[in-house]
C-alpha cells in the first residue's frame, strides 16, 4: 500500500518533468515516424516499379534494423554530436523497413489479373497506382506505419542518452536515483501511449480497408 | 478489321508463344482461336490490345499499324475480358461496369442507364447487384459482369479470353446466345479464346485452330468438320461431334445469318419473325409474302436484324457472304 502511495507522490512533486518530457516523447515520435512516411512509402512505391532493385533496397533497412537500438545512437554520435537530431536521425532510420517492407509488399501483392484488367480498360500507369494499387495496398501500408510507430515509441526512451530528452530522462534519473517509483513514471506512460497508438491505428486500418475487401 | 501479318513472339526466356501467325477477322465477325492449353491463345489475344509486345510482324486494325497507335487510347477501343476476371474488389459492381465509360468521359446519366441496361441484359436485376461488390457475387456471376464491363465502353472490337468457363452449362449456352446475337445486331468485331470445340463450333464465324504457337487451320464452322485439314484438327473436332453437327445445319435459326438493321434500309411493310425461327421458317414467309427481306425481332420483339433473299440463297446454298460485311457502327476506328 505504501509504495503506491510513495508513486501517486512521485507523479504529483514531479508532475512538471514528467509531462514536459512527454511531449517531448511525444513529440519526437511523431516527428520520426513522419519523417519515415514520408521517405519510406514514396520509396515503396517507387522499388514496386522496380522489382529487381527492390529486394536490394529492403535489404539495406534491414540491415539498419538489424543494429540493436542503443548501439545505433552510438553511432551516430561520432557524425552529428549530440542532441535531438542525432535522435531523429537514428529514430527514422529504425522506423523504415516497416513501413517500406508493408508499402512494397501491399502493392506487388494486388493481384496480377486485377492489374491486367485495367491496363486492358485503358487505364494509365497514374490511374492503375492511385485507383487501383494504392487502394488495395493500404491497410497494408497503415499495418507498417503501426508496427513502426509502437517500435518508435519504445526505442525514444534511448533519446536521453544523445541528450534529446524524452520519457527516457524520467527512467533513467530514477535508476540513478535508485528511486523506483520514479522509474515507473517514466515506464508506465511509455507503455501506455504504445498501446494507445497500436490501438488507434488498428482502428485506423480497418477504416481504411476497401469496403469490398472486408471479410 | 484485325490483320496479323507473320506476327511472332518470343518472351525473354526463349519461349516461342507466338510462331508467324497470318490470319485477319473481318470488321463484324465473330473468330474463335482454340487449341490446347499453352498453344499461344492468350498471348495472341494480348498482343491485339498491347498487353504483350510483338516480337515481329504487325498487327493492324482497319489498315492502321497498332504499334503506331497509343496504348491506352487504343485499348478504351478494345473492349477486353481477361481469363481471370479480373474485377476490381473494391469497387461495387457499377463502379466496375461503368469504368471504361468514366474513362471516356460519358455523362453520368449515361453511364448508369448503361449499366441497368448491361445487367438486365445478363439476367442480374440492377437494383440488386448494382451495390454490391464482387467478392459478394458467385463465380458465375462474377464472370457476367466480366463480360458486361467490356461492353459498356460500346467498344467495336472485343476480346474476350474464356469469358465463359467459370459458368454452368445453361447460363454457358444463355450467354454464348446472347452473345452472338449482340455480335450481329450491332456488328461488334469479335476475338473469343475457347478450349471448348462445341463453344467455338456455335458462336464462331471463323474459326483458328492453333497447336504450339502456329496455326493449324482457319475455317468456317462448316468447313471445318467437314475437312479437318490434318490429324491434330480431325482429333481436336472429335468423330462423334462430326456427326452431330453436320446434322445439325437444318437447325439453323434466323439468328445466325442475320445482318445488322439499318432502319433506312427497310420501309414499307415488312414481316417479322423471331431470331429463333428456323431457315425454313424464313424462306416460307419471304415466299407467301413475296418480299426481299424479313426483319428478325429479338427476345423482347424488338427488331436486332434483317435477312435478305439474297442472303437467305447464299446460306442454303453453302456460299460464305463476300464483301457484304461492314456497314453500321464502323466509324468508330
Ligand atoms: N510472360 C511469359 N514468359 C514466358 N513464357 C510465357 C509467358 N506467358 C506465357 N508464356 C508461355 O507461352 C505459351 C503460350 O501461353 P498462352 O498463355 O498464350 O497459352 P494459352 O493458349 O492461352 O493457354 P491456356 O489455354 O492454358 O490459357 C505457354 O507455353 C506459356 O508457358
Ligand atoms: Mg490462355
Amino acid at each position: 500500500m505504501e509504495s503506491i502511495q510513495i508513486f501517486f507522490d512521485t507523479i504529483v512533486t514531479r508532475q512538471d518533468l514528467i509531462v514536459e518530457r512527454a511531449i517531448e516523447h511525444l513529440y519526437l515520435s511523431f516527428l520520426a515516424i513522419a519523417i519515415a512516411v514520408l521517405i519510406s512509402v514514396p520509396l515503396g512505391i517507387y522499388i514496386s516499379r522496380k522489382r529487381k532493385m527492390a529486394e536490394f533496397y529492403i535489404g539495406i533497412t534491414a540491415v539498419f534494423q538489424t543494429i540493436p537500438s542503443l548501439a545505433l545512437f552510438g553511432f551516430l554520435v561520432p557524425i552529428l554530436g549530440i542532441g535531438t537530431l542525432t535522435a531523429l536521425v537514428a529514430l527514422i532510420i529504425y522506423a523504415l523497413l516497416p513501413i517500406l517492407r508493408n508499402t512494397y509488399t501491399g502493392i506487388i501483392e494486388v493481384d496480377e489479373g486485377i492489374i491486367e484488367a485495367g491496363e486492358g480498360m485503358g487505364m494509365t500507369p497514374r490511374q492503375i497506382l492511385l485507383k487501383i494499387q494504392l487502394p488495395l495496398s493500404l491497410p497494408f501500408m497503415m499495418a507498417g506505419i503501426r508496427t513502426a510507430t509502437v517500435l518508435t515509441v519504445g526505442v525514444v526512451t534511448l533519446a536521453t542518452f544523445v541528450g534529446a530528452g524524452g520519457l527516457g530522462d524520467v527512467i533513467w534519473r530514477g535508476l540513478q536515483s535508485w528511486n523506483n517509483s520514479l522509474v515507473l513514471a517514466g515506464a508506465i506512460p511509455v507503455a501506455l501511449m504504445a498501446l494507445f497508438f497500436d490501438f488507434v491505428l488498428k482502428l485506423l486500418e480497418k477504416r481504411v480497408t476497401p469496403k469490398g475487401i472486408k471479410s | 478489321m484485325i490483320t496479323f501479318n507473320n506476327v511472332t513472339k518470343t518472351f525473354e526466356d526463349g519461349t516461342v508463344a507466338v510462331d508467324d501467325i497470318s490470319f485477319t477477322v473481318k470488321k463484324g465477325n465473330l473468330v474463335t482461336l482454340i487449341g490446347p492449353s499453352g498453344c499461344g491463345k492468350t498471348t495472341t489475344m494480348k498482343m491485339i490490345n498491347k498487353l504483350i509486345s510483338i516480337t515481329s510482324g504487325t498487327i493492324s486494325i482497319n489498315g492502321n499499324d497498332i504499334s503506331e497507335q497509343e496504348s491506352v487510347e487504343l485499348r478504351r477501343n478494345i473492349g477486353y475480358v481477361i481469363q481471370r476476371i479480373g474485377l476490381l474488389p473494391h469497387m461495387t459492381i457499377e463502379e466496375n461496369v461503368s469504368l471504361v465509360p468514366k474513362l471516356k468521359g460519358w455523362k453520368k446519366a449515361d453511364y448508369q442507364k448503361k449499366v441497368d441496361e448491361l445487367l438486365d441484359m445478363v439476367g442480374l436485376d440492377p437494383q440488386v447487384y448494382k451495390n454490391r461488390y464482387p467478392l459478394e457475387l458467385s463465380g458465375g456471376q462474377q464472370q457476367r459482369i466480366g463480360v458486361i464491363r467490356a461492353l459498356a465502353g460500346e467498344p467495336p472490337i472485343i476480346l474476350m479470353d474464356e469469358p465463359f468457363s467459370a459458368l454452368d452449362p445453361i447460363s454457358r449456352q444463355q450467354l454464348q446466345d446472347e452473345l452472338k446475337l449482340l455480335q450481329k445486331s450491332i456488328n461488334k468485331t469479335i476475338v473469343f479464346v475457347t478450349h471448348d470445340m462445341d463453344e467455338a463450333l456455335k458462336i464462331a464465324d471463323e474459326i483458328v485452330v492453333m497447336k504450339g504457337g502456329s496455326i493449324q487451320q482457319i475455317a468456317t464452322p462448316t468447313e471445318l468438320i467437314q475437312n479437318p485439314i490434318n490429324e491434330f484438327v480431325r482429333s481436336f473436332i472429335g468423330e462423334d461431334r462430326a456427326k452431330r453437327v453436320t446434322k445439325k445445319r437444318e437447325e439453323l435459326h434466323a439468328s445466325t445469318i442475320m445482318e445488322p438493321l439499318v432502319p433506312e434500309q427497310v420501309t414499307g411493310d415488312v414481316p417479322n419473325l423471331s431470331y429463333h425461327s428456323s431457315l425454313q421458317d424464313v424462306a416460307r414467309v419471304m415466299l407467301t409474302k413475296e418480299t426481299e427481306t424479313i426483319i428478325i425481332n429479338g427476345e423482347d420483339g424488338k427488331p436486332i436484324g434483317v435477312i435478305s433473299h439474297q442472303r437467305l440463297l447464299q446460306e442454303l446454298a453453302g456460299i460464305r457472304a463476300g464483301g457484304a460485311q461492314g456497314g453500321i457502327h464502323s466509324n468508330l476506328f
